[in-house]
């Protein structure tokens, strides 16, 4: 597969605070990828270089074959954006926006007009479409943006934390609608704070801190840096101060690592039956109460973890 | 050009389905235009005349036929509540009157005037030529003033050419010889002469003129109703200043910006919807008031033109505002006092010429102030030629403020990446 986006060292500048330092990676056609880490990461601030609303303060980044410093309008034809807030007209209908969307991504005439009817379909608002935006619940307004992004067939979709602040259900519908784009052929560069997302949706993941780019590849190879482990997480009470407890357990035979996250202490260990007793009763003898035990496999929650000391939410 | 068009009509449609706005943007003006109608007593009677009482003198050294015709008519009970008309044999005191202010038009009506326009060899020189003296600071005054002298001139004029064309063809018909031609010139001069001036079938009056006399009527409807209309178009250009930041907080501008659509196609596009905005908004008021109060505002072309250059310098204060704004509420925030400054100052409530001199200065940096003088023009029979002050001066203030508009708004990096 060939690379429909290929990122070079790119740096973004605000003064002497540096948001983006020197991202490099590549996205294949047809592959939805992510950019996972935490909010400030830099995961929307790269997005805004890539698709050509800031310029670089250095590096470059070539989509379908533009530069976005040399050829940003050959870029703004190529991509589709989905912004994390919602970008939409709200006294205007579904179809209205979408409408003038379209003419913005030049499209006209038949192929407007039937673009918008595909588009509605796709997103699950053709009985809504002659609604304004207004009266749409936050999931449907939601949707709305999405389609906005999918008009004119982009070659690469940017979507930027797009089921940020929605209920379930409406998050579920848009996972759905990433995969379902993606089967039709869409290449997706997805940013998110979720884990779960990432791991759902991704071919490949890259983690993103501190405007650093600190890991990438697919779910399998990432979890391969924490090794062959399992997590134990035990939920504490929100009094209980756990972190004098680390050290102690620390010492247990097996435990690789300890840290305390809000109110859950995370063990790494390869075996966690081996470690359980021990960790139970060292959290007895501080006085620390266990409300609720978790196992955890490996996941990219332990790869950041493991990777950066803290976890996705800090 | 496409995507301005289209951005443009986007804007003006959002404006339209704004509820809010529609109240300040047709309501209101509509009701204040009305309620002010009834303060003025234009709905009282079917006197549709309201009471301006513009002082002139005239100054009638002819003191003959066509002199004391033209008295008579500026004397006349149809204009008794437009005019205050003063009559006088001294031209330099009648000046002197202008220059102090006291009054807003010496006429000044040349000896042999009457004889000079019915002789066979009329002059065109200044020597026999109607002074019209008028006030500098009272321009809307001395244009209605000057707009029935015109109609009258015309009403004379056309006099003159109908007596010398009978003639000819008289010659031509063979029904007088060459010779006698001068004979039966000097005879209808004498006619008109002999005619009584205050018969009904005097030939110089304003009512009896074609399209020029329907508008000579005063009313005081064809001031309130632009003035309010103005008044609120201050707040439609705020408003559409307003939806600027909106788009920007909004996340739509951004958006924008990432379409395949250039900078200065969205900031065209966004300035384009507040223009339409506007001329919409004029338009559907000066409509309403004509369907349903019987406005005369005037020749229509002149209209069009006018509102198109109220507009364009409106819009210019809008983006002015925007400039300097950082959020949609303070553009509300200072475009609605603006909008009542402007509105006071301009003469949207009360004429320019009753306020003090520095006012009346002051308030040529508003739009209202020069669309009211041509809309009032136009309303007392004013051509597009009557137009040419108003609308240069606001074409270049909105030019002036474009420009500085369009520094502020690259200075603050608005619609930049």
């Amino acid at each position: 597969m060939a690379n429909i986006l290929e990122v070079q060292n790119l740096v973004k500048n605000y003064g002497d605070f540096q948001a983006v330092k020197g991202v490099s990676f590549n996205i294949q056609e047809g592959e939805i990828f992510s950019l996972l880490g935490p909010n400030g990461a830099g995961k929307t601030t790269t997005i805004s270089m890539l698709s050509t609303l800031y310029e670089p303060t250095s590096g470059d980044a070539i989509i379908a074959g533009h530069s976005v410093k040399k050829n940003p309008m050959g870029v703004r034809n190529a991509i589709g954006v989905v912004p994390q807030d919602l970008a939409l007209y709200e006294d205007l209908t579904a179809k209205e926006n979408l409408i003038f969307w379209g003419q913005m991504y030049n499209l006209s005439g038949k192929s407007l007009s039937s673009r918008v009817d595909e588009v509605l379909e796709q997103i699950g608002l053709t009985d809504k479409a002659k609604n304004k935006v207004k009266t749409f619940s936050g999931g449907m307004k939601r949707r709305v943006n999405i389609g906005v992004g999918l008009l004119h067939k982009p070659q690469l979709l940017f979507m930027d934390e797009p089921t940020v602040g929605i209920d379930p259900q409406s998050r579920r519908a848009i996972l759905d609608t990433v995969k379902d784009l993606n089967k039709q052929g869409m290449t997706v560069l997805y940013t998110t704070h979720y884990m779960e997302e990432a791991e759902e949706l991704s071919n490949r993941v890259g983690i993103i801190d501190h405007g650093e780019l600190i890991a990438i590849g697919t779910q399998k190879e990432l979890t391969k840096q924490v090794g062959e482990t399992e997590t134990l997480i035990l939920h504490v009470g929100e009094n209980e101060d756990p972190s004098a407890l680390i050290p102690s357990l620390k010492e247990i035979k097996n435990v690789l690592d300890a840290n305390v996250i809000g109110n859950e202490i995370s063990v790494v260990t390869p075996s966690a039956k081996d470690v359980l007793a021990s960790v139970v009763t060292k959290a007895n003898e501080r006085g620390i109460k266990i409300y609720s035990i978790d196992i955890r496999e490996p996941n990219l929650e332990a790869v950041f973890l493991h990777l950066t000391g803290r976890a996705l939410r800090d | 050009m496409l995507k301005t068009f289209l951005i443009g009509l986007k804007d003006l449609k959002i404006a339209f389905r704004d509820r809010a706005a529609l109240i300040f943007m047709l309501l209101t003006p509509f009701l204040l235009t009305i309620g002010m109608g009834l303060v003025t007593g234009r709905f009282s009677s079917n006197d549709n005349s309201g009471a301006l009482n513009i002082p002139i003198v005239i100054v009638n050294l002819d003191n003959d036929s066509l002199g004391n015709t033209l008295v008579e008519v500026f004397s006349s009970e149809e204009l008794a509540d437009l005019l205050e008309t003063t009559t006088s044999q001294d031209a330099e005191a009648a000046r002197l009157l202008v220059n102090e202010d006291e009054i807003t038009v010496a006429i000044i009506i040349p000896e042999g005037f009457t004889q000079n326009i019915f002789s066979a060899n009329a002059s065109q020189s200044e020597e026999y030529q109607i002074e019209f003296y008028a006030n500098p600071s009272r321009p809307t005054s001395a244009g209605i003033v000057k707009t029935i002298l015109d109609g009258f001139m015309a009403r004379v004029d056309e006099m003159r050419v109908g007596g010398i064309t009978s003639v000819a063809q008289l010659i031509i018909s063979g029904r007088i010889s060459p010779e006698g031609a001068n004979a039966v010139g000097e005879e209808i001069g004498a006619r008109f002469e002999n005619t009584p001036t205050d018969s009904d079938e005097t030939l110089i009056t304003l009512n009896t003129s074609t399209n020029q006399t329907q508008t000579n009527e005063v009313d005081m409807l064809a001031y309130i109703a632009p003035g309010m209309a103005l008044m609120f178009l201050m707040y439609t250009v705020s408003y559409g200043g307003r939806s600027i930041l909106a788009e920007k907080s909004g996340g739509t501008l951004t958006r924008l910006l990432v379409t395949p659509t250039n900078s200065m196609q969205i900031l065209g596009g966004k300035v384009f919807g507040i223009f339409l905005t506007g001329a919409a908004q004029m338009f559907i008021l000066i409509g309403a008031t004509t369907l349903l109060f019987q406005l005369q505002w005037g020749d229509m072309l002149g209209i069009v033109l006018i509102v198109f250059a109220a507009v364009f310098g409106a819009t210019g204060w809008g983006l002015l505002i925007t400039a300097f704004a950082r959020t949609p509420n303070q553009v509300g925030s200072v475009g609605s006092a603006v909008m009542l400054i402007f509105a006071i100052m301009g003469g949207s409530f009360l004429s320019t010429e009753n306020m003090p001199a520095f006012v009346q200065t002051l308030s040529k940096i508003t739009p209202n102030a020069w669309a009211l003088d041509g809309f009032t023009s136009l309303a007392f029979g004013g051509n597009i030629a009557s137009l040419t002050t108003p609308l240069l001066a606001l074409l270049t203030m909105g030019i002036v403020l474009f420009l500085v508009s369009a520094f502020l708004f690259g200075r603050k990096n608005l619609v930049q990446k």
